[in-house]
């Protein structure tokens, strides 16, 4: 069990502990920028399992889409509480990655990134047209009950903080287990060398099948926590392709280290353009733009490199200070 | 004895050529063959075909009485017949520790048990008994790709052989390896497999790598073996002198012969 039990879940769980104590103080406003982070992140895990296999998704909304649209629809069909709403969407979003996963599993490279794509614009396509599913309207997501706890409207938003995080913190814990696993560790070696896998006795391509669907059920959660923040769901802010961009920014931004390094990114991310777009308007996207290129071009493997360049610069300063020493 | 692999008029057809012809061969428990012959003579396609990388035109081969033909690789390396290659195929960014660890983490779950945790303390003592055994220890924590050729070729074939396979095919282990390397890798290679009980099969060029390590060889020549016989009879063989390893070779003066 000391295996499960390490620094990352240790560091995770003081995260959630924070953010619970945060609830007291936060302004709503920052609440919200919470809640679209925590969303966010849980999608950027998924994208982040992918990372490891080396394949990118640029269409990850599609699942995103998919579990955000089933709270919209099972509220129509009268159900209204969280954990259902979660399961179902979750659910959707992993059965449709199941599927579609028998065809992605062949592809790598650009065409993986692309046929996400494709699959996430036919679905954006869809909603846009479909009368019964809001057209580009979209449909409304009203208050949700929380195991049958329906809270005053002064506490919804706080009640459905806890609970995100709660959400998220089980779907990080549960992600980085799964990353420590055997077959979270052939994220490394699909990405390394196939042909080894296949003469070590596993299918490549079930192991990429198995790390799509995860990242689908992420995207699930991270789709359904959205449609209950924002209150609404719509193809423009769920399902179009610059949504799917968004995952993938952050997942840069966050690097592959670690999946707690995933939530600070998507922090990063919400909060520069939210900045971006009050402080300049006129050219917010140039911000981020910019903000993407320094990423690439200073820490190309993310925030997360901070921490162990960091290590780095202290070892190598104290191995100087021993050289100095024995010098003398 | 018992009966590893019986192959049977086996064929492959790359359009209108011919890389493999009429292949009958049988391997009893125990025995260890070199497979010689000139480039493209069709060595490595037989060794694609028997560990189902590469689909047959026609033919039977019966891996431990069971038919393998139409099986993929990871189905032939599950009833425990390996390979390694000739240019390693490792995971190069990751240490040798880390790559023998998925090495046995792959062969030993399947399943749900795909999801416990890789790193156990009981797998890492499995890990380093192996790299011991195949003399690697040494570079526990170093990148695979920064190894030298021969340490990488060492950890390609641990990997492959961490099921304890009862038959192991190595894809000419000594090439690129230098002159005075040879023998000491083949050593470390072949006192490790003997140690599990592994019937070895393996392609090389260097013919007195053949006579000192193994005790029947099979010529392969445009696709056909034409010599199957006693290390012994085959370096005397005309058709092998002509065609494979040249008239001017000499046998017989690699001392201790076949030892393995």
């Amino acid at each position: 069990m000391n295996q499960l039990l390490d620094k990352t879940f240790w560091g995770l769980t003081i995260g959630l502990v924070a953010l619970f104590a945060l609830n007291f103080v936060l302004e709503e406003w920052m609440r919200s920028i919470g809640l679209q982070s925590l969303s966010r992140g849980c999608v950027a895990i998924g994208l982040l399992i992918l990372w490891r296999t080396g394949l990118v998704s640029f269409g990850h909304a599609l699942f995103f889409g998919f579990g955000a649209y089933t709270v919209a629809m099972l509220q129509i069909a009268g159900v209204n509480d969280i954990f259902v709403l979660l399961i179902g969407g979750t659910a959707t979003a992993g059965l449709l990655a199941f599927f579609l996963g028998f065809l992605l599993r062949q592809y790598r490279a650009i065409f993986f990134a692309l046929l996400n794509m494709a699959f996430s614009m036919i679905l954006y396509g869809v909603l846009a047209k479909v009368e019964a599913l809001g057209s580009t309207d979209g449909i409304g997501v009203s208050h949700v009950s929380f195991l049958g706890y329906v809270p005053a409207d002064e506490d919804y938003r706080p009640t459905l903080y806890v609970f995100a995080i709660c959400f998220a913190y089980i779907a990080a814990v549960l992600s980085h287990w799964y990353l420590k696993s055997t077959l979270g560790m052939m994220t490394m070696a699909v990405r390394e060398n196939e042909i080894r896998v296949e003469y070590l006795g596993y299918s490549a391509e079930r192991a990429i099948h198995a790390k799509y669907v995860i990242s689908g059920v992420l995207a699930g959660v991270g789709g359904v926590i959205m449609a209950v923040t924002v209150g609404h769901v719509d193809p423009d802010s769920m399902v179009y392709w610059p949504v799917s961009g968004d995952f993938v920014f952050i997942t840069i931004l966050s690097g592959t280290g670690n999946v707690g390094a995933t939530f600070i990114g998507a922090l990063v991310y919400e909060l520069l353009r939210t900045y971006a777009f009050e402080f300049a308007p006129e050219i917010w996207q140039l911000i981020l733009g910019g903000s993407l290129l320094l990423i690439i071009m200073f820490l190309p493997d993310g925030l997360w490199s901070i921490r162990s360049e960091w290590r780095n610069r202290r070892r190598m300063a104290a191995a100087a200070r021993g050289e100095t020493q024995a010098a003398e | 004895m018992t009966r590893v692999l019986e192959v049977h008029d086996l064929e492959k057809n790359f359009g209108g050529v011919v890389a493999a012809h009429n292949i009958n061969v049988t391997v009893d428990v125990g025995e260890n063959i070199g497979i010689i012959g000139a480039n493209g003579a069709g060595k490595t396609t037989f060794v694609n075909m028997v560990t189902g990388y590469l689909p047959p035109s026609s033919g039977r081969i019966e891996f431990m009485g069971k038919n393998v033909v139409g099986l993929h690789p990871r189905d032939v390396t599950k009833l425990g017949l390996c390979r390694s290659f000739q240019v390693p195929q490792v995971f190069l960014s990751e240490t040798v520790f880390d790559n023998m660890l998925v090495a046995y983490g792959i062969a030993e779950r399947s399943g749900w048990g795909l999801f416990t945790p890789l790193h156990t303390d009981d797998r890492e003592a499995r890990v380093d008994a192996q790299l011991k055994r195949y003399q690697i220890s040494e570079y526990r924590d170093v990148a695979a790709s920064a190894l030298p050729q021969g340490v990488r070729k060492l950890l390609d074939i641990a990997m492959a052989t961490v099921r304890n396979p009862k038959l192991v095919m190595l894809d000419e282990p000594t090439s690129g390896i230098s002159v005075e390397e040879k023998f000491d890798l083949m050593d470390i290679i072949m006192l490790a497999l003997k140690e599990e009980d592994t019937t070895v099969m393996f392609i090389e060029h260097d013919m007195e790598i053949v006579e000192r390590f193994v005790n029947r060889v099979w010529a392969f020549y445009q696709g056909e073996i034409i010599c199957d016989a006693t290390t012994a009879e085959a370096m005397k063989d005309e058709k092998v002198r002509e065609f494979v390893i040249g008239q001017e070779y000499h046998p017989g003066h690699v001392e201790g012969g076949a030892h393995a």
